[in-house]
């Protein structure tokens, strides 16, 4: 392997060559580097895709700095390069380096990288390939670096479990630490040689999963039977670890030369979702709600703005508009911030939490379009998946808007969800039209709606994990009707290309056979799986024949109830009884309200009463627990109905 | 108030474009909390203007920017605020008040100088130079929105000296549509740009 001032001259000839080749230089205001040899544990936090998005990735940011507090750790980073440098540095022999020193990944102790979603697989083994590392965790010895992966996707980590040697179920923050507390026992230890040893002290860990500690089984029929342990001590079910109370935010972002997708400072308002959308993978794995107050998001503004000078902030969480401080935050920002021609953006926002003093608040920032996620345009299908918004709620808001000075309106839906005929696409149209007549009526012709149609697919521990996904000629049907009706003047639709979609179906709710997979699928070249031009579905179709596996039985089927998926081994502690009742639910058409109305208990609050218990108050938006009990709720009256429609 | 700064653009900063270079620009007066004018209307920018744009992978001194504050603020502060909120591959070498009604730093650019190094030395360079410039036109194509169309190189060309076998001196025009770029003539030299370490030496202005 080269060494990193070998790398670097190697650099010197190839980067004048390639597009962009501020991506690969490293070298930014606020990126950390440390003295290479006097420090004991160095990691690579690694985003397998490249520097444009990576960069504008909250989750890694937020370990960066995390590490690298510590003295005796360094970390550093490492994005897949684009195509053009892919093939140079392949070319030139130049391994993936870290940004910071460019010392290749292979001298490091662990590779931790992030997935948060499925499309990122197979670069995930380009990655390791370019690194020089064995892509199969089988195949790696002490001499390889410790390959470690989290996020959202990881709550299903089955199809990746055979290059991976342990995933994070759920938040890192604490989790990181813990892992290179082990590494660095096992560093001084007289068995530092042993990589068994090592997995299985990481899998004592709350929130680690290590893969190679169990076995898969399946009945003859192809489906799943059961997860076995291969050494007793191994956990089962593997919970996920949460933050009992979010971390201090961080402020001190790198700002990049070169521009990327979100340039902007993250700054997390809010964790976890009480609406309960059933599509929503997101809203059922980040549970409990915890919220920052607003003094210290105010303070961690001011910070970000000292440290990097961006203009633009993001307040991020899944529905910021239920944050529960919410105008008094933006009120806040401009009376602190108004002179400095910040701009804060609010994404997810809820139509019906988005109240008029919230616009007036968001008024005064830079104007872009304004943002609002219905999913859905008939009420059969809003109280299916859960999202109860009123037309005429929807238009009253889309004219306060217009009213307010903004000219597009961005609406997103889904098509897809169960039960979903041609009518219900066509009523997606008739809003999107509706909308924009409303916006006619205020500002004229400059009124403009954007719809974002994108294609539901059933994720894992979710009330819709039974149910099959569209077939790609459904789906094709969808679109079309879309693009026939939404036409003319102050309209536009944005559609996903339904190959790309199915990828994401099979891989969502796989299991461990998809692993071989993904690996056939990586070498007949498959990889950026998310970018449209990359996109190699004949690869993946391919994989799938030499590897004998029937894509359909992942994607089409109706799964019975009584099914055991391939990842409830990995628990995000709601019940099962929860999941299934909601499902049922759905196909009543019958809704649950926001569960801060009531608790349904899901699970959180059995799994974690101990937690919520010694952080009592506003902080969690799960009720209170005392003497280790949830106040109020006996688990068979549970779940009142709002609407029978 | 408008200010002029005078600055060196290094290693770090070399791969950062002329567009990515004022949005960096932008962030470091933003860490300094100057008091940055920003201009009128719906998407109101800060007022500030780069001089003439450097190609990606050169490094430079004596690039200027233009900025304008909403008020009066010492020359002496304006620096000690600037200098260490500065992103690695900036340093300021100069900052000057101007007189608010001169025209903008862009059009007051008349021509750069550069200094080239090369990895190899060429063997007989000066010869190569002198056959170079003995040509009345050195017809040479750029692309322009996609198309390739023909331009005269010769007239660009104000100054061009070897010293030794490994290094070059231009002084190539900077005026808006005849601006002569240090890569093309080393390619008319019949020299591999990617060989060669470019560094931009000076801005020359209209009045200097």
């Amino acid at each position: 392997m080269l060494t990193f001032t070998e790398i670097q001259s190697r650099l010197e000839r190839v980067l004048p060559t390639v597009q962009k080749p501020g991506r690969y230089t490293g070298g930014e205001l606020n990126q950390v580097v440390k003295d290479w040899d006097t420090v004991n544990t160095k990691v690579a936090l690694v985003f397998p895709d490249i520097y444009d998005l990576g960069m504008s990735n909250l989750g890694l940011a937020i370990l960066y700095d995390q590490l690298n507090q510590r003295e005796e750790v360094l970390a550093e980073r490492a994005y897949l390069p684009w195509a053009d440098m892919e093939a140079a540095m392949r070319e030139n022999e130049i391994p993936l380096y870290s940004l910071e020193t460019k010392h290749p990944l292979t001298d490091f102790d662990i590779i931790g990288i992030s997935l948060p979603y499925e499309t990122l697989y197979t670069s995930t083994l380009n990655a390791l390939d370019l690194a020089g590392i064995p892509l199969f965790s089988a195949e790696r010895g002490p001499e390889h670096p410790l390959i470690i992966a989290g996020g959202h996707s990881t709550f299903n980590p089955e199809p990746m479990h055979a290059f991976i040697d342990a995933f994070v179920i759920g938040e890192g923050e604490g989790a990181i630490q813990e892992i290179v507390d082990v590494v660095q026992t096992h560093q001084q230890s007289a068995d530092s040689g042993e990589r068994r040893a090592l997995l299985h002290d990481l899998s004592k860990i709350w929130g680690v999963y290590v893969p190679s500690l169990y076995e898969a089984h399946y009945h003859d029929d192809g489906t799943f039977s059961s997860v076995e342990k291969l050494i007793e001590d191994a956990p089962l079910p593997i919970d996920k670890r949460i933050e009992a109370t979010l971390p201090p935010p961080t402020t001190r972002f790198i700002v990049p030369y070169v521009d990327t997708v979100h340039n902007r400072a993250p700054i997390e308002i809010m964790r976890g979702c009480t609406r309960g959308c059933r599509f929503c993978h997101a809203g059922m794995i980040t549970r409990p709600v915890r919220e920052r107050t607003v003094d210290e998001v105010i303070e961690a503004i001011e910070e970000a703005i000292r440290h990097t000078g961006f203009e633009e902030i993001g307040l991020l969480s899944l529905s910021s508009s239920d944050y529960t401080h919410v105008v008094e935050l933006i009120e806040k920002v401009h009376e602190r911030f108004g002179e400095e021609h910040l701009s804060v953006s609010l994404p997810s926002l809820r139509i019906e939490s988005v109240s008029v003093d919230l616009m007036d608040a968001l008024k005064g920032g830079r104007k872009g379009g304004f943002t609002l996620a219905p999913e859905a345009a008939t009420e059969k299908m809003r109280a299916i998946i859960n999202k109860p918004v009123s037309t005429d709620q929807l238009l009253e808001t889309a004219r306060e808007i217009y009213s307010r000075g903004w000219t597009t309106i961005k609406l997103y839906f889904m098509i897809g969800h169960p039960s979903e005929t041609l009518e219900d696409v066509q009523a997606i149209a008739d809003l999107c039209k509706a909308v924009v007549a409303e916006g006619r009526k205020v500002i004229g012709g400059r009124a403009k709606v954007n719809a974002g149609v994108s294609t539901f697919m059933p994720k894992p521990h979710t009330p819709f994990q039974w149910v099959p996904c569209d077939s790609i000629e459904q789906i094709k049907a969808k679109q079309d009707l879309l693009k026939e009706e939404l036409r003319g003047r102050g309209l536009k639709l944005n559609w996903n290309n339904p190959y790309e979609t199915q990828l994401e179906a099979w891989l969502s709710r796989g299991d461990r056979r998809l692993a071989e997979v993904v690996y056939q699928a990586w070498k007949r070249g498959a990889k950026f799986d998310a970018w449209g031009e990359h996109f190699n579905y004949e690869a993946w179709m391919d994989a799938f024949e030499a590897v004998g596996l029937d894509l359909q039985f992942y994607t089409h089927r109706q799964r019975p109830l009584d099914e055991v998926f391939p990842w409830e081994h990995l628990s995000t502690t709601l019940r099962k009884k929860f999941l299934t009742q909601d499902y049922m639910w759905s196909l009543e058409g019958r809704m649950r309200i926001d569960c801060r109305e009531q608790c349904f208990a899901c699970g959180i609050l059995p799994t974690f009463s101990g937690l919520r218990r010694e952080n009592p108050g506003d902080v969690w938006q799960c009720p209170e627990v005392s003497q280790g009990r949830v106040k109020s709720i006996k688990e068979q009256d549970l779940l009142p109905v709002i609407s029978d429609q | 108030m408008r200010l002029k700064i005078t600055f060196a653009k290094t290693k770090a900063m070399r791969y950062t474009s002329h567009l990515d270079l004022q949005r960096t620009w932008e962030r470091t007066l933003r860490r300094a909390r100057l008091p940055l004018a920003y201009s009128q209307g719906f998407n109101p920018h800060p007022k500030i203007n780069l001089g003439a744009a450097l190609p990606l992978g050169f490094t430079s001194q004596g690039e200027m920017i233009e900025v304008w504050l909403e008020e009066q603020v010492p020359l002496r502060e304006i620096e000690s605020t600037l200098t260490p909120v500065l992103p690695p591959g900036l340093k300021i070498q100069e900052i000057q008040e101007t007189e608010t009604r001169l025209p903008k730093l862009q059009t007051s650019i008349q021509s750069t100088k550069y200094l080239v190094n090369l990895s190899q030395p060429i063997p007989e360079l000066t010869k190569r130079i002198d056959e170079l410039l003995s040509h009345s036109s050195i017809i040479r194509q750029r692309r322009v929105k996609k198309k390739r169309k023909d331009y005269d190189l010769r007239p660009l060309i104000l100054g061009l000296v070897a010293e030794g076998d490994d290094r070059l001196h231009m002084h190539l025009s900077a005026l808006p549509g005849a601006t002569g770029r240090p890569d093309e003539v080393l390619k008319a030299l019949d020299i591999d740009p990617l060989t060669a370490h470019i560094h931009r030496s000076t801005i020359i202005q209209k009045d200097s």
